[in-house]
């Protein structure tokens, strides 16, 4: 008796319990509201459904959520993803647009180089006010994220860029295996990243640092390189969700691409269980988080309820979430019950906070 | 590094550090508008200044909540929200046919309650500030489309009065009643931070909470107190919005948390807490405004340039906070 109540225990003080139990609930609340939204049809050879488009849409979120975990790791933050995609996106469309034949592969790969290019270029800058300079990360992204709204406006002109390119289209909208190819190369970059983290001595290293980056320095780790590291690697994650974004609607525009997906990233990111603090991370969680944050989107479009309206469930799930995961609030939580297990919970203590 | 004398050394440098960020800004605006003078003959006009205080009138007052947030390390990321929200709720109460008296006291309201609870969440739950505030951001723009999903006028006759009002001299300059009460807020606000107890628990509180709460302070009250001070400030910034429109829009002020927390930075206060006055607040506002104002005169920059000039400026405040904060070590 007591050993399956532990196993329970166990089970719900999982990190990631909450989160599974949200989603669960979710697509069980749509497949209520709409009987046929759990089915996959094949049409034309491509995989058609609900969710297979959450899988897709979430694409972008899951790439720019990789980067923004591995930053949040070492006990920072990336504000300017947003702005990051809003540029490589359209970057890469000024140069397919320039083109005579918006087709050629060759012309498409080159504006692809010219995205991926220009975000290593931010991101370096990120990385060296944070890590060379010493700037607090929220702040000097903070810079990136103003000035990179007006940079984008800058590519563009002010005007929304409009391609029609087949090759460029793929990157958002395309089949590869009946699979939409965005969801390869979102799996793609997650598993990457999770080989390089988990299977050599990075993800460590980066958590060390994220834990206290002068204790690490002290161990022998360049604190400072890996810093400067997971900065570039999430501007590069940006710039190709940026692809997609833009790739999506086979326009740019400087405005609305990529608004707002920072702070959906930070939400997988903290909905996944990896604390803000820093110190350690879950690629899995984040992942996790993503398509929590993009069934809710989908759930709310599918009854009807307008964008901005869907905010008020976001922060609905966002502090009921957060409240869960809460050391102080599952302390208070589990002082009621005093069946629960309190150790757990005590050692569990977040270290000191970040200034955010 | 090694030696530090108790007697406080005075080099021919006699500023005090605390004061270098604000005098920087004060010299920036100073050279800017200068700048605007030489180029353009109608600069000088007084009235330049006063439309940069009528244009500007509730991003002080937002800003002015924010330094209390920022000055004990948290950040306030709803403001623009609740600006958002206030606006809206006021035009809809009021097309509903209220009386303003009780609308003012509503809108008034609303704001720092939510600021209460995200406050109370903060502190009970432990929960960073970044992530509350951006519930609360998400929470106050739901709310204003489940309000109304288009843009509600206002028509009500205290509302125009007040919008219309014009309070100047002879010679036609003038400016608009929410300067005015602009001003109270901002001078309530600095009296707060400098003279009362909650001030200098606000300045200790971002010192080093640690040590705060050793000192027996009390560290919980006083967060609390700062995101309903935040929240109030949004709370007037929202009135004096739709003062400025004469109308409630659902997408009105997005983005405004990012031109606050700019504004605040650039009058010198300190990301971290712990350091800054509610005087740098009114200048970092201030040059956004003669930025503003100097791109509209222009004509040939495009409106994007703001941001970019912002970021760039954003860049060097931090860079000589930091510069500053070597130094002292």
């Amino acid at each position: 008796m007591s050993t399956s109540k532990a196993r329970w225990a166990a089970v719900t003080g999982h990190a990631l319990f909450w989160p599974v139990v949200a989603l669960i609930a979710l697509l069980v609340a749509n497949t209520i509201y709409r009987p046929g939204f759990l089915s996959v049809e094949m049409k034309d050879g491509h995989l058609y459904g609900s969710l297979i488009d959450i899988l897709r849409l979430a694409a972008p979120l899951i790439l720019v959520g990789m980067g923004m975990t591995l930053v949040i790791a070492t006990g920072g933050i990336d504000l300017s993803v947003g702005s990051m995609c809003a540029i490589s996106g359209a970057i890469a469309c000024l140069h397919i647009s320039g083109q005579p034949d918006q087709n050629a592969l060759g012309g498409v790969l080159v504006a692809l180089a010219l995205g991926v290019g220009l975000s290593l270029v931010l991101g370096a800058w990120n990385g060296a006010l944070v890590s060379i300079i010493g700037i607090q990360p929220i702040i000097a992204t903070l810079i990136l994220m103003v000035a990179g709204r007006g940079l984008a406006q800058l590519i563009t002109e002010g005007q929304i860029i409009t391609i029609n390119s087949e090759p460029y289209k793929a990157v958002g909208v395309g089949y590869l295996l009946t699979l939409p190819l965005a969801i390869f190369i979102a799996a793609g970059v997650a598993l990457l990243v999770a080989a390089v983290t988990r299977r050599t001595a990075l993800g460590m290293i980066i958590e060390s640092v994220g834990g206290n980056a002068e204790a690490s320095r002290l161990a022998g780790i360049r604190s400072g390189r890996i810093t400067f590291l997971v900065y570039v690697i999430s501007a590069v994650c940006a710039g190709i969700a940026g692809f997609m974004v833009t790739a999506n609607v086979s326009s740019a525009d400087g405005n609305a691409a990529g608004l707002w997906i920072e702070l959906d990233a930070i939400l997988a990111v903290v909905i996944g269980g990896t604390s803000l603090a820093g110190g350690r991370f879950s690629l899995g969680g984040t992942i996790l988080g993503a398509l929590l944050i993009q069934t809710l989107t989908t759930t709310v479009y599918a009854m009807n309820i307008s964008p901005q309206t869907a905010l008020l469930f976001k922060a609905v799930v966002v502090i009921i979430v957060c409240l869960v995961q809460a050391p102080a609030f599952r302390a208070k939580f589990a002082r009621r019950r005093p069946a629960a297990p309190a150790a757990p919970i005590a050692a569990d203590q977040p270290k000191e906070q970040v200034p955010a | 590094m090694t030696t530090t004398s108790l007697a406080p050394t005075r080099a021919w440098w006699r500023i005090p550090q605390r004061y270098v960020p604000v005098l920087a800004t004060l010299t920036l605006l100073l050279v800017m508008y200068a700048v605007g003078v030489s180029q353009y003959r109608a600069f000088s006009n007084i009235q330049v200044v006063f439309n940069v205080f009528i244009d500007n009138g509730f991003l002080l007052v937002v800003a002015v909540g924010m330094t209390f947030v920022i000055l004990t390390g948290g950040i306030d990321l709803s403001v623009g929200s609740v600006v958002a929200m206030t606006a809206m709720m006021s035009a809809w109460l009021l097309q509903g046919g209220m009386h303003p008296a009780p609308v003012l006291l509503i809108a008034l309201l609303v704001g720092p309650t939510l600021g209460f609870g995200m406050g109370c969440v903060i502190h009970f739950f432990e929960i960073q500030p970044f992530i509350v505030t951006l519930a609360g951001m998400f929470f106050a723009r739901g709310m204003c489309t489940f309000i109304s999903k288009s843009s509600i006028p206002i028509t009500d006759p205290f509302w125009t009065s007040m919008a219309q009002e014009r309070i100047g001299d002879p010679k036609g300059n003038f400016v608009s009643t929410s300067v005015l009460i602009a001003f109270v807020v901002v001078l309530v606000g600095a009296f707060v931070l400098a003279y009362t107890r909650l001030g200098r628990n606000v300045y200790a509180l971002g010192g080093n909470q640690q040590s705060a709460l050793l000192m027996g302070l009390p560290v919980g009250r006083t967060k609390i107190a700062v995101y309903a001070i935040s929240g109030l400030c949004s709370a007037i910034g929202g009135i004096l919005l739709s003062f400025y429109t004469l109308s409630g829009a659902p997408l009105i002020a997005v983005g405004m948390e990012l031109d606050v927390i700019a504004a605040v930075v650039i009058g010198g206060t300190v990301l971290t807490g712990g350091s800054g006055y509610v005087f740098g607040t009114v200048l970092g506002v201030l040059v956004l405004g003669v930025i503003r104002t100097l791109i509209t005169f222009d004509g040939s920059l495009n409106s994007w340039w703001t941001k970019i000039v912002i970021g760039g400026l954003l860049f060097a405040f931090i860079l000589l906070q930091r510069l500053i904060g070597i130094r002292k070590k």
